[in-house]
């Protein structure tokens, strides 16, 4: 009995030694970009990067970083694109949805594995020729366009909503019909509102993939005044190589807002992330 | 006879009342299907299909952007199989799924540990969680940082007794550098793995755990014989995910080295060959391998879901719940065609 306790105490003193070794190692390459964003020119250069800053509210780095990349072009388009992409692909993906999880009709098999289809192909790999596509159609360097691709190329809500169309009881449209409701009335009136967790589901993984989306942006948006977030941050790759400080006050202001959200967010978006995987 | 079914359909066709019609069944569900569809299809077709279909094309050209196209058979292929960058760039991924692997081991210990009742769990799962949401070009720009000559891990690994002479250089140093990186894309995704892992473990019944306590199964019993079962299919999801993953790794290598010193990935070489080069022929063909490699995949998992992971029972009940799907929808049909009838 004993022994037993004892195994268990060590059991637990081991296991919480390698929490904190596995939190410690998920922290710690952010936690030195905070010490070294706060850090002046001079003391980033003589102090190992390790050291605490000397003083917690020289912000200097910050402003430059938000200054030079441009950040407050880069946060305003992430943000108009975040939501006339969220809006078009919640409407959009409830529709089609709608569409094919109530209707029996020619077609819905094919359209269904279309999208399925669609949703193997890796977004990158296309982009070779829906540059082509894009530069035909006049959208290069154009906000609307690169909207237009976001929204175009999600398939992951349209899934996500389809299974949660499945769960909702086909004798709820029913009876609405009954009633005298038209198929839009219990689309709009009925569903819809019934679809809010797999809206909020949507949007949270919506809102991951959009501001941390590089490649399109990159591809599509590339005028000074059309950065987008990333794309703002990507120009310390430039002149700023290797000035360590001003790239983590960059880094930090992009994190910072995922970071506000995560914390106030947190269960929404563990179980948004857990229903949005499971659709296989 | 003919003729005479025609002149009938006319005369009711008279007394019919507009407004009636529209509001009937079948005219709306076509109205429905039409309006709510075209939009999503439009966009499937031009941003999906429309590209998919010419990257096929496209692949047997020798072609840029602009100015004329070569017809070149299969000579694309034989490239990427071929040229160096191409080749080792696929050969790289072996790194990515390699890594990828030992962050899904790693995903599945915490899981196990985190799962349950522990002091300060939530702050943990937070912490090994966030990085996920960090976007690749800042994930991108801390690990230059962290691996940088003399600066983060240096300097960490200074403080428990190594000296800088004994460090290699873990950018620079072709042997281990596609390690390095591919460190950073297990320490991204992990806590993703992680809360996925979570979340299947909380919806195995916990009556099963308490039972097997009883029983006096240890830990490690536990785990192998309660748990893993209970979530063998987002284990071998998240396996097959993590293939397609590695195959996809961008950020993070373009960030700290552009792909030079040998860290091409498959996407970061694609992009320079596309871009850069212009090669939209070479580019093109390299994305239908991709494409081909991916759907062998998906063909795998489709298997291994059927045969390994179904059993008759569950097989059993999930045709039942067709058939009685099936059967909802046809009497849903049926009120509605009655209702049609009814109106004309």
């Amino acid at each position: 009995m004993e022994i037993k306790k004892l195994q268990t105490i060590v059991l637990g003193i081991l296991k919480y030694c390698v929490l904190v070794f596995g939190a410690f190692v998920a922290i710690i390459p952010v936690l030195v970009c905070v010490f070294t964003a706060f850090k002046t020119d001079e003391e980033y250069q003589s102090t190992s990067p390790m050291t605490l800053p000397r003083n917690w509210t020289y912000f200097n780095n910050f402003v430059i970083a938000f200054k030079k990349a441009n950040m407050l072009v880069g946060f305003r388009n992430t943000f108009l694109v975040l939501i006339v992409v969220l809006i078009f692909s919640i409407i959009m993906g409830t529709m089609i949805a709608y569409v094919l999880n109530r209707f029996v009709f020619r077609g819905n098999a094919l359209i269904r594995n279309l999208f399925l289809f669609a949703a193997l192909l890796p977004g990158i790999a296309t982009q070779v020729t829906v540059y082509k596509i894009m530069y035909s159609l006049n959208l290069i360097n154009t906000l609307p366009g690169y909207m237009l691709v976001m929204a175009g190329t999600d398939v992951i809500s349209i899934y996500i909503f389809l299974q949660f169309f499945e769960n909702l009881p086909v004798s709820l449209d029913e009876s609405a019909i009954l009633d005298g409701c038209t198929y839009f009335g219990v689309f709009f009136r009925i569903l819809l509102p019934l679809l809010k967790p797999a809206i909020v589901t949507v949007t949270i993984l919506k809102c991951v993939g959009i501001y941390n989306e590089y490649y399109m942006s990159n591809l599509y948006l590339q005028s000074k005044d059309l950065k987008t977030i990333s794309t703002a941050l990507f120009t310390f790759t430039g002149p700023y190589g290797s000035q360590y400080n001003y790239i983590c006050a960059g880094v930090l202001i992009t994190i910072l807002p995922a970071l506000i959200i995560f914390l106030i967010f947190q269960k929404q978006i563990y179980s948004g992330l857990t229903d949005g995987a499971v659709k296989g | 006879m003919n003729y005479t079914g025609n002149s009938n359909d006319i005369t009711s066709k008279e007394q019919f009342n507009f407004v009636r019609w529209f509001k009937s069944g079948k005219v709306q569900k076509r109205l429905v299907i039409c309006s709510f569809s075209f939009l999503p299809l439009l966009l499937l077709i031009v941003f999906t299909y429309l590209p998919f279909y010419k990257m096929i094309e496209f692949s047997f050209y020798n072609m840029k952007y602009t100015g004329p196209q070569e017809w070149v058979g299969l000579q694309n292929y034989v490239d990427v199989f071929q040229r160096d960058d191409c080749f080792k760039a696929l050969k790289l991924s072996f790194y990515y799924m390699a890594a990828s692997f030992v962050q899904l081991g790693i995903a599945l210990f915490f899981a196990s540990i985190l799962s349950f009742k522990t002091k300060g769990g939530a702050f943990i799962k937070g912490a090994m969680f966030f990085p996920y949401l960090i976007s690749g070009i800042a994930v991108g720009f801390i690990f230059k940082f962290f691996y940088a000559r003399g600066f983060v891990l240096d300097s960490l690994l200074q403080a428990v007794g190594f000296h800088l002479d004994q460090l290699p250089y873990w950018i620079q140093d072709t042997s281990i550098n596609n390690g390095s990186l591919a460190a950073t894309s297990v320490w991204r995704y992990m806590g993703q793995n992680m809360v996925l892992f979570i979340g299947a473990i909380m919806s195995v019944d916990q009556t099963l755990y308490e039972a097997a306590d009883i029983d006096g199964a240890n830990k490690l019993q536990r785990f192998l014989y309660v748990m893993l079962p209970g979530i063998k299919n987002i284990v071998i999801l998240n396996m097959i995910l993590s293939i397609t993953g590695s195959l996809s790794a961008f950020e993070p290598p373009y960030v700290i080295t552009k792909g030079n010193m040998g860290t091409g990935t498959y996407f970061v070489i694609m992009n320079r060959i596309a871009y850069e080069n212009q090669k939209v022929g070479l580019a093109s063909a390299m994305a239908v391998v991709l494409l081909v490699i991916i759907i062998l995949c998906a063909i795998a998992q489709k298997v291994f879901f059927n045969y390994l992971f179904t059993d008759a029972d569950e097989k059993e009940a999930l045709r039942a719940k067709k058939n009685r799907k099936k059967m909802l929808k046809a009497k849903v049909e049926n009120t509605q065609g009655g209702q049609v009838r009814d109106g004309n």
